[in-house]
């Protein structure tokens, strides 16, 4: 090959090949790639021969190992939940001077409720349930539904306007938007609500307004939310005597929901989880800031309100 | 009697490219009639228009008299719209880039509930398709047919028909690109365009592989250069992805909506075996291609190792059709598929790496042109990135390293040092080289333009990566954070809030990557419309030319 043309700069015989003025030379190949090629190959086999690798007939080469992934998962879910299970029927056996009592299961209801409020309630209700326009929140000691663990757990269960059969159900009318009142007579309901609310000191309600709303209030109102406005938690109506206000507390959204008379859905969770989450998580939620005492002795979980099978298969745990 | 033969054949191409669009006219008619569905009937009418303006042209191109007998020139005009459309769909797909990172960034302000079709699940496949297939294909066709030129010394084959592969490619990715806005996707990632559009491409892929392959056969070289191999692997195998993975069911041929052949895992393996090789054949062996003519040309050195480009090329192209299954981890994919995915991806290191060290070491005995030379630092910077993101994705590719990756952004910002450095950079490196070889100017406008593409480029590419790598790192880090019950430590909306500020970062760097391309788009326009004389060039005359001397 002396005809070969050498390049000048590295010495290295070209091809003897061009191509629109490109040439190649012809560089034996590197050492350091082919070896550490032939390392990965060399790796890659041995890989083959430990763990499930090539497809054979109607299976597959098992590895020496006897590795499965399926079989781990499986015994790592399996130990899992027989590691929590004690727990688990302990918290939803337990009343709440039961749990009062006991520090250990007080921990792992928070664990546990916290874990499966991060991912399934903190979306709507925000961290440490501080609440979002038309999410209440959970951190206060106001409850539309009642903020006792027997109540909070009620409401997780069946839900709000969820569809279950036992779902806390309230409907207030969409007053504008369906012509019940007149745009004059829902200002005056609103001047009215400013003056029995906590909200009249900043908002400074007209008094001749407020006047007249009071009739409507009474005709149309206190049904639900009680004469002086004090709400019904057995109807699901809030307090209007209090500053906290769902769709919030300018004058302008207190109209718009007597305009629209809005309310949210919760799904309902007896389905979805066990009655051992059901109480951590009521436990979790009672624990923000706002739970009450029960107003009777918490009913035995077990007995009475053991969940329905979910209609596509048994309720569990989640495993986070 | 040359002349003779080429107006005969001119009036075949011309008979054959008419017969496809009546054909395209009548059936975008009977959709648009038939139509069973709004979205479907507004992109036949968008196909029907679009047939009706080719006819127009097909009808000009013939009164004109056809193309004549231009044996002793290149076919250079397609390769100048393939430049004009590359840097038209380059600035379009990296703002949309920028407008979907802005989404993620700040999820209420980019929000327009009114306006459907800007919802960030429509905008993501528009941004994907519009880099991959129409930055990166423009690119990819352009400079294959220049490169396949000058390596053969012959004219492009079948005279009219490299614009019917131009011009149906920009109606694939037209249709394409309206069809995601309306809500149209096969939902399979990077292969979202719906059936008729899918079947449109397979008529324009093929018409380009014959194209290529007609003129690699008559060829005035002996030896087919390696570019030339790469170009070629990367249409066949591309042609075999686009049609297996989108075998698919219609339920009407009157609207879009198509059920795949496969169904299960089979049906999500098919689609990554498709996956990963548009990114092995792609994105990877067809801008191979460029590589190897645009480095040893700019750098004006012989390629390093002709034997190493063999050894990459086929280790390359026989390995990386099995690697698909690592996208399939800890899924229900049988795990020994999970195995040869995984294995197959740790042995394509060092094939992949070969293209690297030759893209590299040709610069020996010219690295001094990287001070001087910015078109040719963004190339070498181009196989750097390259280099990189093909030893970090065997890395991702191994089961334990992916258990952490898998679903964060990391992957993400694997892709994009990928996508923003390797298949970038080699583009624009390739564009400021043909812009001033195409129209005939000695020069680029500006090479300090290029400076400042070039290094705001290259801090956007940075701060991607970089911020995706902490933010998919902590990201996979909480996901698997558990308290001594067992319990999650961090819940779904607490990883999110902690990305915050990398989305920010990211949308940032992806905004100086845009700025890059538009001072690039200018720098090319200045030279293009230039004043100063033709400077022609040794290359500019293909085999025939010399002989008919």
């Amino acid at each position: 090959m002396a005809d070969r043309e050498r390049d000048a700069v590295s010495g290295t015989e070209t091809t003897g090949h061009e191509w629109d003025g490109v040439k190649e030379l012809d560089t034996p190949l590197p050492r350091w790639w082919l070896y550490i090629f032939y390392a990965c190959i060399l790796a890659a086999i041995i890989y083959w021969v430990l763990m499930p690798a090539w497809p054979i007939g109607n299976g597959y080469t098992k590895g020496v190992l006897g590795f499965s992934d399926r079989n781990n998962v499986a015994a790592d879910v399996s130990n899992l939940r027989s590691a929590r299970a004690p727990m688990y029927e302990r918290l939803a056996a337990a009343s709440t001077a039961e749990i009062a009592a006991d520090p250990a299961l007080q921990e792992f209801a928070r664990a546990a409720g916290e874990s499966v409020f991060g991912d399934y309630c903190r979306t709507c209700h925000g961290a440490g349930g501080a609440g979002a326009p038309g999410y209440p929140v959970l951190a206060d000691d106001v409850w539309i539904w009642g903020g006792s663990l027997a109540d909070i757990e009620h409401t997780l269960r069946v839900g709000i306007r969820s569809g279950h059969p036992e779902a806390r159900n309230s409907m207030m009318p969409a007053f504008g938007r369906d012509g019940l009142l007149t745009p004059q007579q829902i200002g005056d309901v609103t001047e009215h609500v400013i003056s029995i609310s906590a909200a009249r000191t900043r908002l400074d309600p007209n008094s001749a307004a407020a006047t007249r709303g009071a009739i409507i209030y009474q005709e149309q109102c206190a049904a639900c939310h009680g004469p002086s406005g004090a709400g019904d938690r057995t109807l699901g109506a809030p307090s209007l005597n209090d500053d906290l206000w769902l769709y919030g507390g300018s004058r302008t959204e207190i109209r718009r929901q007597i305009e629209l008379g809005r309310g949210g859905v919760m799904p309902a969770w007896e389905s979805r989880f066990d009655a051992g989450t059901l109480r951590a998580l009521a436990y979790y939620v009672h624990e923000m800031g706002g739970g009450e005492p029960d107003a009777a002795p918490v009913p035995a979980t077990t007995e009475t309100i053991a969940p329905e099978p979910a209609q596509n298969g048994q309720a569990t745990a989640p495993l986070n | 009697m040359a002349a003779d033969a080429r107006g005969h054949q001119d009036r075949i191409d011309a008979w054959a490219i008419g017969a496809i669009l009546v054909a395209g006219i009548y059936c975008s008619l009977w959709g648009a009639a038939n139509a069973t569905d709004s979205a479907f009937a507004i992109q036949m009418w968008t196909a029907l228009a679009a047939f009706l303006v080719g006819a127009v042209l097909l009808t000009g191109f013939i009164g004109r008299g056809g193309t004549g007998n231009q044996s002793t020139r290149y076919e250079n005009g397609v390769v100048k719209a393939g430049v004009v459309a590359s840097m038209f769909w380059g600035i379009a797909g990296f703002l949309v880039g920028v407008v979907i990172a802005a989404q993620l960034a700040f999820p209420n302000i980019f929000y327009f509930e009114e306006w459907g079709w800007t919802n960030f699940g429509r905008l993501r496949p528009l941004h994907t398709s519009a880099v991959i297939f129409a930055f990166g294909g423009n690119v990819l066709i352009a400079t294959s047919f220049y490169v396949v030129q000058r390596t053969c010394r012959a004219r492009l084959a079948g005279g009219l028909w490299p614009w019917f592969v131009f011009w149906g490619y920009q109606l694939f990715i037209v249709m394409a690109g309206t069809g995601y806005l309306l809500g149209i996707t096969e939902g399979r990632e990077y292969a979202e365009p719906p059936w008729y559009t899918d079947i449109w491409l397979t008529l324009v892929w093929v018409a380009y592989l014959l194209v290529f392959l007609g003129t690699i056969w008559k060829r005035q070289e002996k030896h087919i250069y390696v570019a030339n191999w790469f170009y070629l692997a990367f249409i066949v195998t591309v042609a075999m992805l686009h049609i297996v993975n989108n075998m698919a069911v219609p339920v009407s041929f009157s609207g879009w909506f198509s059920y795949s052949l496969f169904s299960g895992v089979q049906d999500a393996l098919t689609q990554w075996w498709y996956g990963h090789n548009a990114v092995g054949f792609f994105l990877t062996a067809g801008f191979l291609g460029i590589m190897y003519y645009f480095i040893p040309k700019q750098a004006d050195r012989p390629v390093y190792s002709y034997r190493l480009s063999i050894i990459h090329f086929w280790a390359l192209i026989f390995l990386y059709i099995w690697a698909g299954p690592h996208h399939l981890h800890y899924t229900a994919l049988p795990q020994w598929a999970q195995t040869l995915g995984a294995t197959f991806s740790i042995m394509l290191w060092m094939p992949s790496w070969g293209g690297m060290i030759n893209g590299l070491m040709t610069l020996s005995g010219a690295w001094d042109k990287l001070r001087t030379d910015p078109v040719l630092r963004m190339l070498v910077v181009s196989v750097a990135f390259y280099g990189m993101s093909t030893f970090e994705g065997p890395v991702m590719s191994i089961r334990a390293v992916n258990s952490l990756s898998h679903y964060t952004d990391w992957t993400i910002g694997h892709v994009h040092s990928g996508a923003l450095g390797w298949v970038g950079f080699v583009s624009f490196g390739a564009l400021y080289c043909l812009v001033p070889w195409l129209w005939k100017r000695k020069r680029l406008y500006s090479n300090a333009l290029v400076e400042w593409h070039f290094w705001l480029s290259t801090i956007g590419i940075v701060l991607y990566i970089t911020s995706m790598w902490v933010a998919g790192i902590m990201q996979g880090l909480m996901w698997r954070a558990y308290n001594e019950f067992g319990f999650l430590e961090y819940a779904f909306v607490e990883t999110v809030e902690a990305m915050h500020p990398y989305y920010i970062i990211r949308a940032l760097g992806g905004t100086l990557f845009l700025l890059g391309a538009i001072i690039m788009a200018y720098n090319l326009w200045r030279t293009a419309t230039s004043k100063e004389p033709a400077h022609t060039r040794a290359s500019d005359v293909p085999a025939a030319a010399v002989a008919a001397e």
